[in-house]
C-alpha cells in the first residue's frame, strides 16, 4: 500500500466481512514522542486464537499464495519497518481490535493519503454500519459517527451521490483544522 | 465550495441535497439507474481502486449522470486490477480491467454516455459479482 488511507480502507473492509455493525477508526498522533497509532475496532465475529496466530504470524503459513500479500501483513510490515508495533485482539463473537504504531519520523514511514476520502467512502458505501472516526492529536479530539451524519442530513440517503463530496469536503476541513496533512 | 466543518454546516446543506433527492426519486427506479461496483478488496486497493471510486463518484454527480457506485469484495482478477463492473439500464453487467481517472473517464463518455464499447473489457461469461 502507498500510503495509511488506502491500510485503513483496506483493514475496515476485514470489519466489514466480519459483519460488523459497528466499526471504530481512532488515528492518534503523538508528535511528542514520535509516533502515530492507527487503532480499528470492531465489534464483528471476531477470530479463534489459533486462527490469530496465523493472521498475525503468515509467513510462517502457506496462507500467503498473492504477489502483495494479505491486509494484515502489509500493515504489519509496514509498520515494524519504521521501528514500530503491530497487535492484533481478537474474540470470537465479540469483535477485533487491531493496533498499528508508526514512527513518523522515519524515513521508511508511509505518507497519510487521502484520509478524507477513506472516511467518506467507508461511510457512504455501508450506511448500515455505524463508524465512529475520531482523531486525537495531542489534546485534541475530533470524533464523528455515520450516525450523527445520518441525523445531519436526516432524510437524504448515504448513499445520495451528492452526499459523499460533502462528507469529503467536511472530513477535508477537520483534517486542515487539526493540522495533520503529513506525519512527520 | 463553502467550507463543511461542523454538522450543523452539513445540516445547512440538507435542503439542497432533499431537492435533488426528490427530483431523482420521481423518475428514477433502481433498475433505470446506471449501476457500478468497483472491486475493493486488498489487490484493488493496492492498484488504485479507491482513486477510481473517488474519481467516478465526483464525476458521474459532476456530469449530472444518474448512477449508484458501490464496493465489493474480491473478483478474483488480480492481474486486472483495479476492476470495475458496469451494468447499464437493459444491458447485462460488464466488467472493466486496469482501470485508472482516464479510463473511467472514458468509460463514462463512451459507454455510459453513449452505450460505446471501449478497450479493457474481461471477458467473463457470468452474471454479477454478488452472484460468484
Ligand atoms: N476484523 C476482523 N474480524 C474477523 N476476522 C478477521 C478480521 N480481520 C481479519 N480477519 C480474518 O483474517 C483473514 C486475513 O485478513 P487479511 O490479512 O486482511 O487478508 P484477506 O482479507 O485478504 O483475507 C481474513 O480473511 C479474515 O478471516
Ligand atoms: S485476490 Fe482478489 S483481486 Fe487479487
Ligand atoms: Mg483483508
Amino acid at each position: 500500500m502507498k500510503d495509511l488511507s488506502l491500510h485503513v480502507l483496506d483493514i475496515a473492509q476485514n470489519s466489514i466481512a466480519a459483519e460488523a455493525k459497528v466499526i471504530q477508526i481512532t488515528l492518534y498522533f503523538n508528535r511528542g514522542n514520535d509516533y502515530f497509532e492507527l487503532v480499528v475496532k470492531d465489534n464483528g465475529k471476531g477470530m479463534e486464537k489459533d486462527f490469530l496466530l496465523r493472521v498475525t504470524d503468515p509467513f510462517t503459513t502457506t496462507r500467503i499464495t498473492r504477489k502483495v500479500g494479505l491486509g494484515i501483513p502489509l500493515l504489519k510490515r509496514n509498520a515494524e519497518l519504521t521501528g514500530g508495533s503491530f497487535s492484533i485482539y481478537s474474540e470470537p463473537g465479540a469483535g477485533t481490535i487491531l493496533t498499528a504504531r508508526f514512527i513518523p519520523s522515519h524515513i521508511d514511514c508511509l505518507p497519510l493519503g487521502d484520509l478524507a476520502g477513506t472516511f467518506a467512502l467507508l461511510i457512504c458505501s455501508y450506511p448500515k454500519i455505524n463508524f465512529i472516526i475520531e482523531i486525537i492529536v495531542e489534546k485534541t479530539r475530533f470524533c464523528i459517527s455515520t450516525k450523527e451524519i445520518v441525523e445531519a442530513i436526516e432524510g437524504v440517503p448515504l448513499s445520495n451521490s451528492s452526499v459523499y463530496p460533502l462528507v469529503k469536503e467536511f472530513f477535508n476541513t477537520n483534517l486542515e483544522g487539526l493540522q495533520i496533512t503529513n506525519l512527520g | 465550495m463553502i467550507k463543511v466543518k461542523s454538522l450543523a454546516d452539513l445540516k445547512k446543506m440538507r435542503e439542497s441535497l432533499q431537492a435533488k433527492v426528490d427530483l431523482r426519486e420521481k423518475g428514477e427506479a433502481a433498475e433505470n439507474l446506471v449501476q457500478i461496483k468497483v472491486a475493493m478488496a486488498t489487490c484493488g486497493i493496492a492498484s488504485g481502486a479507491k482513486v477510481v471510486m473517488d474519481y467516478l463518484l465526483e464525476e458521474l454527480e459532476k456530469r449530472g449522470i444518474n448512477a449508484v457506485v458501490t464496493q465489493t469484495g474480491c473478483m478474483g482478477y488480480c492481474y486486472a486490477e483495479p476492476t470495475i463492473e458496469v451494468k447499464l439500464p437493459d444491458a447485462d453487467a460488464i466488467v472493466f480491467g486496469y482501470v485508472d481517472k482516464k479510463k473511467a473517464d472514458e468509460i463514462i463518455e463512451k459507454y455510459i454516455k453513449n452505450g460505446e464499447l471501449v478497450d479493457g473489457i474481461i471477458p467473463v461469461n457470468y452474471e454479477s459479482i454478488d452472484d460468484k
